[in-house]
């Protein structure tokens, strides 16, 4: 028993010089964030003088609360459209077992092979003939279709594994597919919804490619294309561009540490399959 | 009608638990089960306008030599593929793209195992040491890459630290050598999503049974050994998903390129990706990139299919 302690204690050393490592990057971005512009000391030494002022500037420089709200507006709406959307057509893909069925299922799963960038530049074409770009619409849309093969796999495997039992009873209490569809089955996929609103929200909140393609020239900014527009115009005026980059991920580093348990759960339980 | 035909509910449900035998398909289920197929419409329309159209259309464009904005434009066959072979832009964003996806999928899984490995112990901290290494996952890629882009420059924190520590050799400027550049960018990446591995093993490793690795401590297998008979093949989902994950961010990596090097210096790092958008959105070269795309489905969708075939046969063993 000694023994074991002995060597979990040098494990934990071990990681603790690692995870340091991890932390390097971090500590840099804090560190010059907090750092006043004529502090011109090494970036790993620790700011003598910290200051709050990089941060006001560089929300009022960036105008990062309007790409903040735009960002929440468009991961938001998206992601309610998905947990709705997909966990409705999980339910006849998991349920009925044709071969008609099926096929759907794998129609859908191809999406997960096809990268974005193939139908990337017809997808923008159709958006501008129909009329609807330079707003937050498109972009919507975009996640909604990309991200449904996605969504619907999780919710499938999901449901494969709930007895029928349930729905079963409700239909014999004389309840129609869709009500027994929001009354009975979406309630007991809470699990799985909280796998695809997590996953889905990230995604949707990082993305880069899409808003700098379909919103750039326009006032309607995400954070990520915000920040990216901010870095060209501040060139090396690092204190700025860092505190810029700390706002930018904290509403999700926020949330992170409040909600780590359910996050990461979301992270690992979609695999188990 | 075909649709219609519905066998018996998931197999694996219990019937059990006192009900009588299942009731027989009679027409009334059958006109609910085909009500059911309602509920795909809505999800069936964002997902046909948004992939399944536009990839069609795409992959006809790669035999045309449209520019994206003339409206003459003809057929051309496969002009855009041989021309493909034969620009040493593409072959070399080609290259830099496996060598990327090689090296960011066996470091991710390597790391994201030992550090699941380590974690999965009775070591105290392990719940915030969870947290530090997922902690990069969240973080949006444009602002990891501009921060890997501080810590790569010459003067910045990663050559000091070098310098102070006596291995000043082996600082450099990152991303600014051709030959290094590529390296660093598979570098950030690597320490972006380790953790995104380490999570996934950390959930397979809970169904590795703590008696069976007891026992076999007991016959005397070491940590290799434990790990190779008993823990590896339990983990075998957990790989399959990690590997996917990885192997596909790879072959689509763009942020971090972008933001970083933009595919520079002399193209070292240009990868599909970058190569495609600068091509369709900078050069108006709407038809070749469109080729450039089909090529990189063919590759996503070849590795897909042959890890799965493999990873599958190795399960069953």
């Amino acid at each position: 028993m000694k023994r074991y302690t002995w060597r979990t204690r040098s494990l934990e050393g071990v990681m603790f010089i690692v995870a340091l490592l991890f932390l390097f990057p971090i500590y840099i971005l804090v560190n010059l964030s907090i750092r006043p512009a004529d502090d011109l000391s090494s970036p790993v030494a620790p700011t003598k003088a910290p200051t709050f002022a990089n941060f006001t500037d560089a929300w009022n420089q960036a105008s990062l609360g309007g790409a903040m709200g735009n960002s929440v507006i468009i991961t938001v709406v998206s992601v309610a459209l998905l947990v709705l959307l997909s966990s409705l057509a999980a339910y006849p893909l998991a349920r009925i077992t044709s071969k008609w069925s099926s096929l759907a299922f794998y129609g859908f799963m191809i999406g997960l092979l096809v990268p974005f960038q193939l139908g990337l530049i017809p997808l923008y074409r159709t958006m501008r003939d129909i009329g609807i770009l330079g707003g937050i619409l498109p972009l919507i849309i975009i996640y909604v279709g990309l991200r449904l093969p996605f969504s619907l796999f999780l919710y499938v495997q999901f449901l494969r594994q709930i007895p029928v039992d349930y729905e079963e009873a409700a239909s014999i209490d004389g309840c129609s597919p869709a009500q027994s569809f929001f009354k009975v089955v979406f309630p007991l996929l809470r699990p799985v919804t909280g796998t695809v609103v997590i996953l889905n929200g990230l995604f949707i909140w990082n993305d880069f490619l899409k808003p700098l393609l379909y919103l750039s020239g326009t006032s309607n900014q995400t954070l990520p294309v915000a920040i990216y527009t901010f870095v060209g115009e501040y060139d090396s005026q690092w204190e700025l561009i860092f505190a810029a980059l700390i706002l930018g991920v904290l509403p999700v580093l926020v949330a992170f540490f409040f909600l780590q348990k359910s996050l990461i759960q979301g992270f690992s339980s979609g695999i188990k399959g | 009608m075909n649709d219609l035909r519905i066998l018996s509910a998931n197999p694996a449900t219990p019937v059990g638990d006192g009900h009588p035998t299942p009731a027989p398909t009679t027409p009334r289920r059958k006109s609910r089960r085909s009500w059911l197929w309602l509920f795909m419409l809505p999800a069936a329309v964002p997902y046909l306008f948004v992939v399944v159209i536009p990839s069609v259309q795409g992959t006809g464009y790669a035999f045309t030599d449209w520019d994206g904005l003339n409206p003459d434009w003809s057929f051309v066959g496969l002009d855009n593929f041989t021309r493909l072979f034969d620009d040493p832009q593409a072959l070399g964003a080609l290259k830099n793209t496996l060598l990327l996806v090689v090296a960011i999928t066996i470091a991710e899984n390597v790391i994201g195992l030992l550090l699941a490995l380590a974690l999965n112990t009775r070591i105290k901290s392990r719940n915030a040491l969870r947290l530090i290494f997922f902690m990069p996952v969240v973080i949006i890629s444009v602002v990891v890459a501009f921060l890997w882009q501080f810590i790569y420059t010459p003067d910045g924190p990663i050559n000091e630290v070098l310098r102070s520590i006596g291995l000043g050799g082996l600082a450099s400027n990152w991303l600014g050598d051709p030959a290094i550049a590529l390296w660093a960018i598979a570098g950030i990446v690597v320490w972006q999503f380790s953790g995104y591995a380490m999570i996934i093993y950390l959930a397979g490793l809970q169904g590795v049974p703590e008696d069976q690795l007891e026992a076999a401590a007991l016959d005397g297998a070491g940590p290799f050994s434990k790990f190779w008979h008993i823990i590896r093949p339990l983990l075998a989902p957990a790989i399959t998903v990690n590997l996917m994950l990885s192997l596909v961010r790879g072959f689509m990596i763009f942020d971090q390129i972008w933001v970083t090097t933009q595919g520079g210096p002399a193209q070292s790092t240009d990868s599909l990706s970058t190569l495609l958008y600068r091509n369709a959105f900078q050069y108006g070269e709407f038809g070749y990139s469109a080729a450039l795309s089909v090529v990189l489905t063919l590759f996503v969708a070849i590795v897909a299919v042959l890890q799965y075939r493999f990873l599958l046969r190795g399960g069953k063993r």
